[in-house]
């Protein structure tokens, strides 16, 4: 069956997104107040063929720690629909 | 020894890299493709050039795909033989990626693409005018990681500013402790965002560049 496979990659906590930040000056230039902070990672759609959500989503988890993210500066989370 | 110099779809720098170690080095020089794999014409006294440019695209992460090419395989394997890699920009990028170094280059502090001279140090009283041209140059690693790097003695080259002061405005990225290349514990895959290549011949006005490349690759060679 085919699963469709949700992974959120963001840069980690700790580190500064320079591209968040300038979104966020961009937000408040536009007046829209509220906003404390602002990250920007990426979303990345896998179409899984496996036996159950389990394995689709071991097979996105090998994914993503081989080639999707680099844990030096990101992490990620899996979605199973 | 010899140099191979790997192109990647979207290197922009290799063929510099070629002309500074051919002609104004006069090394040997070999053009790798990076569907190739075959490294057999190296040996560990060779080294393995990664050109700058932006491999792949830059798509994921830059260096991300490279990585995976076949012929990163034989560079990875090389490397662990104890085989000289030298990465310059996004040549950096791929050994990161490639676990070959510690740590990650991030896109620049101030979001810019920065493409000027900079000044490099690797000594007090050494000061190299080398230049820059990169948008993810930013050096980091976790604290544990800098301290081990600085124990070890593998931070090569520091951003400074014309007098070899390692300041903040000398830091054109936002680098961790100013690191602008690195090498790993062996000493024998070296790393750097700044293009010594673009600094090699006289015509081009500075020749900086050839020292660099002339200690870190080719004198070592003599001293053993």
């Amino acid at each position: 069956m085919t699963y469709t496979v949700q992974i959120k990659v963001m840069p980690l906590k700790e580190l500064l997104d320079p591209q968040g930040k300038a979104v966020k000056s961009s937000l408040e230039s536009l007046g829209l107040d509220g906003i404390e902070d602002v990250r920007i990672g990426k979303n990345i759609t896998l179409l899984v063929d496996a036996k159950n959500p389990v394995q689709a989503k071991q097979i996105a988890e090998n994914a993503s720690k081989k080639l999707l993210a680099n844990p030096v500066m990101e992490y990620f989370e899996i979605n199973v629909n | 020894m010899k140099f191979g110099v790997v192109v990647f779809p979207g290197s922009n720098c290799d063929r510099d890299m070629h002309d500074a170690l051919a002609y104004d080095l006069e090394q040997e020089v070999i053009m790798l493709w990076h569907k190739d794999k075959d490294l057999s014409q190296f040996t560990t006294d060779d080294c393995i050039v990664l050109p700058g440019g932006f491999s792949f695209g830059d798509y994921l992460r830059c260096g991300a795909i490279a990585r995976f090419s076949p012929m990163m395989q034989s560079v990875i394997e090389f490397a662990h033989a104890g085989g000289k890699v030298f990465g310059v920009c996004n040549g950096f990028q791929v050994l990161c990626e490639s676990h070959l170094l510690p740590g990650v280059l991030l896109q620049n502090e101030n979001r810019q693409f920065v493409s000027k001279n900079i000044f490099i140090t690797d000594a007090p009283g050494n000061v190299y005018k080398i230049p820059i041209a990169h948008g993810e140059g930013r050096y980091y690693a976790d604290e544990k990681t800098l301290d081990q790097l600085e124990a070890n003695g593998q931070v090569l080259f520091r951003y400074c500013n014309e007098q070899g002061g390692i300041t903040d405005e000398s830091n054109p990225n936002g680098s961790l402790r100013n690191i602008a290349g690195i090498c790993n514990p062996n000493r024998n895959v070296f790393g750097m965002m700044p293009h010594p290549e673009r600094a090699c011949s006289e015509a081009l006005g500075n020749t900086d560049g050839r020292k660099i490349i002339k200690n870190l690759l080719i004198a070592r060679q003599l001293v053993y």
